[in-house]
This record gives structure tokens, C-alpha cells and sequence, in this order.
């Protein structure tokens, strides 16, 4: 039977893995994802991991020697963030195209300049077009849930493809909470041992990250298109098993009091919690407001967005980076979203809020504020920065 | 996968554009990126075999008489052969279709 504890996230995160028996994890520390993969390391230094813990010298070089290993067929994980995250983007590209299951996490952070190592979406943006599958959790529970789901959907032979899990720095990262530790039989029933249907074996040689003339890679992107576009089922499928199996089930999208909501919030992440409790005070004001957060960001959900918000007469989108576009458009969640409502013929009024800037609180307030401001004329032009002190 | 031309529907790519034919670049055609082609002189050439030792590709092979001989379906053209040949017996010549 599961056990509900308390304990700081990145703990339960690093629990988790082990409780997916990974078996390597190759990492370099930086915060505020640090924790997750120290306790790895004391997992495997004390005996109670059977794991390759490999300290290398760079974010490049985890991502490099991750390819190494789930190449060889081997589970493989890693966790990152910002700084750490750009330097390791050229690999987690390739790690991609060479439809390799590695799992990491992403205990999400801001960009520099200034060095700020506070909570923001910056990097999970960055990480927007590797051709990772990505989810993003809401709390501790969805972390330890959304990782053992993690291996289960990269490992898939209809999928092959890596999975980044984000979860927010610090807000979630560094949270102690009561989370459901899956029971191990009952993980390792869930996800049997990875079978790899090609890796680097020196009976049956292979070679893999080869070169793609034009001639080629036109082709190479397109399967790897396809892939990504066939991997959403699986996740959905993946996500009814977890819940039969351990009682708390997923989706791509989620709705709170969004059904007959004139004003619809649109979040990710840990800031939901808030805007949940925003709507709350709202509706307790005779406000017709609702939320739709979206867990699953790459594939993205279309359809099921669209279901949630197409009854809205107006849409706050919330963007938690600054895309530096010159103003003619929004953030990009909110880019993504007016492609959607473009696509579907709806027309809400849309209002794109960035906030949450390098740990910068979002509070209840700040969601009212935003919801009065979308009654009153919303937003002039395509976005508007929160929290600004002139 | 690596045949003569390469052109190969996106559906038949092995997972991740793998490879699983070891050393199937002897079927990769590199004969046809030439616009000069290497042409021994035999009087002048001595069997060293410095053209089939610089070689970038597989475009040398000894012959029964000993001389060293170009197979173009993979010579590109580059000219090393040319350049390293000690008794200058390699002469690039412009391809004419």
C-alpha cells in the first residue's frame, strides 16, 4: 500500500526515479533542481539504488552521456533547469531525433541576465521546440506521478521519445508536502523493464546520430513529426493506467468551474493552486469565472483546450516569460492559444498577462485584478507585464 | 538504407534514422559530387600506392600488374592522389558529360 509522508518534492522526486528502478543517472547540479539529483546520488552511494550515477562535468556532457546510455538500451535519467538547460539544448535536440526515452527533470527557472535562479517558465520555453514530450506538474503528488508516467510513455515503442517533466523551482522544488509514495511492486508492475527495439550492441551493430543529406532529412523530420503526434494517445492511455492502477488519474487539460465560465484563466504550473483560489473568491462574488490549466504542453492539446474554452466571452492567458517579440505578439502560450481559436472560428476576447517573472509572486489578487481588467476593456495590445513597478 | 540514390520514404527510416547495415557506406555513391577526375600516367607511375594510402574514400585498388587503379563510382574528386603522388603520374582532368 502506498504511504502518504511528508517530504520536500525534489526528495520525492529523486524516490521516484529510483522507484522506476532507473539505471543511470547522469547529472550536474544547479538550483534549484540540485536536490533531486543529490539524493540520486546518495540513493545509488548508499546502496539502496542498483544505478550508474555518473557526476560529469557539464549539463552537455549529462545530456551527451545520457544518449550513451539509453542507447545502450539502458533507463536513463536527468534533471536540469535554466543556465543548465541551455547549455545542455544542443544535446537534448539530438537526444530527440535520435528517439531516445530518456526522462528528465526540470525543476523550472528563469534565464539569465540578471542571474536570478527564482521561479519562471524561461527555460521550459527554451526547451518549447527540442521534440521532447512535455508535462508540467501542478504539486508534489503530480511530480512523483507525472515521472513514473514519464518512462512508461518515452519507452513505448509506438513513442520512442524523450519526456521533460517540469516542475516550478522552489515553489514545488523545495515544498516539503504530503505526497502518496507509489508502492515499488506496484510501480515495477506498472512499468516493466525497458526493452530498447534498437540500441548499441556489438553482436548486432548499429549506428545511431549518423549523418542525413538533403536527400533525407526532410524524411528524418517528418517521422519524427509523426511521432510526436502519435505519441498523445499513449500518453492519455498511459495516464488511464496509472489511475486504475494507483487511484489518481491524469489528463491533458484540466477544468476547474470552467463549464459555464464567462471568463476562463489559462495557467501551467504551480501558480494554478492560486488561480483556483482566485476563482473560488470570484464565484463567492457572483463572478462567472473558471480555470483551465494545461498539464500536457508538448503535444500540444489542442482539441481538449479548445473544448475547455469555447464557451468563454473572455480569455486570461497567462505567460510566465518574456518572449521579447517587439510587441506585435503575446507570450507564447498565448500565441499557441489564438492559433487555436483562429483555427476554430472563436473569437473571445483574449488578455495575455506575463507574470511570475523570476520568482515574483502571483497572487489571488493579482488574478483578480486581471479577471476586472478583462470586464473592463482588457488588455491594450498583445500583452501586458504584471507587477511592474514604474 | 544507404542505397545509390538515398531516396527512401520517411515511413521506412529506421527508428531515429538508425543504421543498421554495418559498413553500408560502400553502397553510398559519391562517385557522382565529382567535376575532376584523377588519370595515372603509367609510364610515369613507380606502384608506390601513396594514391590508395591518401585516398579519403575507396576509390584505389592494386591491379595484377601492381598498379594502382581508380574505381570512380566513389572518387569525388578532390585531388589528394594528385597532390601526394611523388612522381606527379596523377593528372586531374575536367569530367565532360
Amino acid at each position: 500500500m502506498a504511504k502518504r509522508i511528508g517530504v520536500e518534492v525534489s526528495i520525492a522526486a529523486a524516490e521516484a526515479v529510483g522507484l522506476c528502478d532507473v539505471d543511470v543517472v547522469a547529472a550536474y547540479p544547479i538550483t534549484p533542481q540540485t536536490h533531486i539529483v543529490e539524493h540520486l546520488s546518495e540513493m545509488v552511494a548508499d546502496g539502496h539504488l542498483d544505478a550508474e550515477f555518473i557526476p560529469v562535468e557539464s549539463e552537455h556532457s549529462a545530456m551527451s552521456c545520457c544518449i550513451g546510455s539509453s542507447a545502450a538500451g539502458a533507463r536513463t535519467f536527468t534533471s536540469t533547469c535554466s543556465q543548465g538547460y541551455a547549455l545542455m539544448s544542443e544535446i537534448c535536440y539530438i537526444a530527440a531525433s535520435m528517439r531516445l526515452p530518456i526522462v528528465m527533470a526540470v525543476a523550472n527557472r528563469a534565464l539569465s541576465a540578471p542571474i536570478n535562479i527564482w521561479n519562471d517558465h524561461a527555460d521550459l520555453m527554451y526547451a518549447r521546440d527540442a521534440g521532447w514530450i512535455q508535462t508540467i506538474a501542478e504539486n508534489g503528488q503530480e511530480v512523483v506521478d507525472l515521472l513514473v508516467h514519464a518512462f512508461k510513455v518515452a519507452e513505448d515503442h509506438r513513442v520512442m521519445l524523450p519526456v521533460q517533466v517540469n516542475l516550478d523551482g522552489f515553489t514545488l522544488s523545495h515544498m516539503i508536502e504530503p505526497i502518496l509514495m507509489p508502492d515499488a511492486a506496484e510501480v515495477k508492475s506498472f512499468l516493466p523493464p525497458y526493452k530498447a527495439p534498437l540500441r548499441l550492441d556489438p553482436k548486432n551493430p548499429v549506428s545511431f546520430g549518423v549523418v542525413g543529406m538533403p536527400d533525407v532529412y526532410t524524411e528524418a523530420r517528418k517521422a519524427q513529426d509523426e511521432a510526436m503526434k502519435n505519441s498523445k494517445p499513449v500518453i492519455v492511455e498511459a495516464w488511464k493506467e496509472f489511475g486504475d492502477k494507483f487511484g489518481r488519474y491524469y489528463k491533458p487539460v484540466e477544468t476547474y468551474k470552467s463549464e459555464d465560465a464567462e471568463t476562463i484563466i489559462v495557467t501551467m504550473g504551480s501558480i494554478s493552486e492560486t488561480a483556483a483560489s482566485a476563482v473560488d473568491d470570484l464565484r463567492s462574488k457572483g463572478k462567472k469565472v473558471g480555470l483551465v490549466r494545461i498539464r500536457l504542453f508538448r503535444p500540444f492539446p489542442g482539441d481538449e483546450i479548445i473544448a475547455a474554452i469555447k464557451g468563454a466571452k473572455s480569455l486570461v492567458i497567462i505567460d510566465r516569460v518574456v518572449n521579447f517579440n517587439g510587441g506585435a505578439l503575446p507570450g507564447p502560450v498565448a500565441i499557441e492559444i489564438k492559433s487555436l481559436l483562429f483555427d476554430n472560428g472563436l473569437t473571445p476576447k483574449v488578455g495575455n498577462f506575463l507574470a511570475g517573472l523570476g520568482g515574483r509572486d502571483v497572487t489571488m489578487e493579482n488574478f483578480e485584478d486581471m479577471v476586472e481588467k478583462m470586464a473592463n476593456g482588457g488588455v491594450a495590445g498583445a500583452y501586458e507585464i504584471i507587477n511592474v513597478r514604474e | 538504407m544507404a542505397k545509390e540514390t538515398g531516396i527512401i520514404s520517411w515511413k521506412k527510416l529506421n527508428l531515429g534514422i538508425a543504421v543498421t547495415e554495418p559498413g553500408n557506406a560502400s553502397q553510398l555513391k559519391t562517385g557522382d559530387w565529382r567535376s575532376m577526375k584523377p588519370i595515372t600516367d603509367r609510364e610515369k607511375c613507380t606502384k608506390c600506392g601513396q594514391c590508395y594510402i591518401y585516398c579519403p574514400d575507396m576509390v584505389y585498388s592494386k591491379d595484377a600488374e601492381g598498379y594502382f587503379v581508380q574505381n570512380y563510382y566513389y572518387c569525388k574528386g578532390c585531388g589528394i592522389c594528385a597532390k601526394e603522388c611523388p612522381v606527379d603520374a596523377i593528372t586531374m582532368v575536367q569530367e565532360v558529360d
